[in-house]
């Protein structure tokens, strides 16, 4: 008896619909979350996959040594690579193709790799303007890690404890 | 200036009216196109306030040229036919949709003699009209020959039904306190003050009548018509361009509608709430603000539109059966008893809005 009165009284005075309006009317006066993409950005972690690179030693020797771990590794297939023995005896890669719509940014290749040779960067705003730009060669890769060195040595050096 | 004037007096004077009527639409229509853009933008930033999100924010001044953006998209999209729908229905439709949205604006007046047609029973051409817009969503989602075009004609068709009572016994009990039919008579029957607005007597029908005034412009969440989980969008998924704007146009035209006739009819249209107090209108700048006019009308019709969307933002989807109990079960008792109560303190001479 009490309880239907309770509902009877409740529903004429639309008290759970008011309850809701005022929740929803709390937020409309709440500090917006949204983050104003272009202008605002929010803070990436040194251990962001984005863009590949392929990374020197400071003599500027290339570091990558063509094992293909990470070309095992990749579950996506994107990587291919092909070798050559140089004359003085070091193995070397001809080709280093990473085909980019392949890729899934998991970052194994980075995982894999024995001498840190390729890495993922923090750049994600890139983009292709034609067909066949997706599959980065090995140039394209090598001049990408020269460019970002500093950063990409900075962020390894922050997450080389926890690796 | 003298030449035009005597161009003007050498017009027949039949023509003369039309012109004058013709300008007078112009100077109402204008401003309620203008209001639906930006009523539009509204909604989205409202909405997107309360769901702690920023809207649009990009196009123009803190997003102020987006309503113009969306209206040029939309009219340079291309109009597709279903091959299997009835053509000529099918453009007859949209239209059919806006012009009774439109044509009720002429009754509406905006400020004391500011109306296009002093009609003596303004009420019922409010109600005969606004009945009408149902025809073009019906005749849509006929002539789309689609399914789910046709079960939202048949659901909107059900409702628009269930809910019209409801606001007619609603708006009954508005015109036994205020004795006539017109809209101008109606608000003047209010004046003096805010204690003499209906709302305060007819409280309940005031919530019943915007409750099915929501249910009737098919807005949240009473909007099964739309229903865009199950029926994708309803009477218009076949629409696309101008053809869909159309309906867009009728759908936020009569919630403006809406808002602006529960403003006349319980919240005193124009009159100021300060009505009363005579020495605050007689200071000089602040006395005209105060004292009644067409920004108190905007002001009180800009709640119930905010209403609107705070509605929407707050409230889940009505199911369809539980719409038509609400519609049949509750509303329409509501209005019958608290009518009655009202019929016997009018006999009883007991008139509080007096």
């Amino acid at each position: 008896m009490i309880s239907s009165i309770k509902h009877f009284v409740k529903t004429f005075t639309l008290f759970e619909l008011l309850q809701g309006l005022s929740v929803t009317g709390k937020y409309f006066f709440s500090k917006k979350v949204t983050v104003q993409y272009p202008e605002q950005k929010t803070p990436i972690s040194p251990r962001f996959r984005g863009h590949h690179a392929l990374r020197r030693y400071p003599n500027g020797e290339e570091r990558c040594i063509a094992c293909k771990l990470c070309e095992a590794a990749c579950p996506a297939l994107a990587i291919d690579i092909e070798l050559e023995e140089r004359a003085d005896g070091t193995r070397r890669t001809t080709k280093y193709d990473i085909d980019m719509f392949k890729c899934i940014y998991c970052g194994f290749c980075e995982e894999a790799c024995p001498v840190d040779a390729i890495v993922e960067t923090q750049i994600f705003e890139y983009h292709f303007e034609e067909r066949g730009e997706h599959v980065i060669t090995k140039e394209k890769l090598l001049a990408f890690g020269d460019k970002h060195e500093a950063e990409i040595a900075k962020h390894r050096a922050i997450d080389a404890p926890y690796r | 200036m003298d030449s035009l004037i005597g161009f003007w007096d050498s017009l027949p004077s039949a023509l003369q009216t039309v012109i004058v009527i013709l300008l007078k639409i112009v100077a109402i229509l204008l401003p309620l196109i203008l209001a639906v853009a930006y009523t539009t933008f509204a909604e989205r930033k409202v909405i997107g306030y309360m769901q702690v999100r920023c809207g649009p924010n990009r196009v123009g001044p803190k997003g102020w040229l987006q309503p113009i953006a969306d209206v040029v998209k939309l009219m340079f999209k291309e109009i597709i036919t279903p091959t299997a729908s009835s053509k000529a229905v099918f453009f007859i439709a949209p239209i059919l949709a806006l012009a009774p949205a439109l044509a009720v604006w002429s009754v509406i007046p905006f400020f004391d003699g500011g109306v296009l047609a002093n009609v003596n029973a303004g009420l019922l051409f409010v109600l005969a009209i606004t009945s009408l817009d149902v025809f073009g969503i019906i005749l849509a989602g006929w002539a789309s020959n689609s399914k789910y075009a046709i079960l939202s004609s048949m659901r909107i068709g059900a409702q628009m039904v269930a809910y019209e009572i409801a606001m007619g016994f609603a708006l009954v009990g508005v015109l036994m306190a205020a004795g006539s039919l017109n809209l101008s008579d109606i608000v003047n029957a209010q004046s003096g003050g805010i204690q003499n607005w209906f709302m305060w007597p007819l409280f309940g029908l005031l919530v019943v009548y915007f409750i099915s005034g929501v249910a009737e412009t098919n807005r949240a969440p009473f909007d099964v018509a739309e229903g865009e989980s199950e029926i994708v969008a309803g009477f218009h998924v076949e629409y696309s361009g101008m053809a869909f704007a159309l309906f867009f146009l009728a759908e936020y035209a009569s919630m403006i509608l809406i808002s602006v006739l529960t403003t006349l009819l319980f919240l005193g249209g124009w009159l100021s709430p300060f009505e009363s107090f005579e020495g605050l209108l007689a200071i000089p700048v602040i006395g005209s603000i105060l004292g009644s006019g067409l920004h108190w009308l905007v002001f009180k019709s800009l709640i119930f539109l905010f209403l609107y969307l705070w509605f929407r933002a707050t409230f889940p989807r009505y199911r369809y059966d539980q719409i038509m109990r609400l519609g049949w079960k509750i509303l329409i008792p509501v209005t019958l008893v608290w009518i009655f109560g009202e019929g016997i303190a009018i006999g009883l001479g007991w008139e509080p809005w007096k």
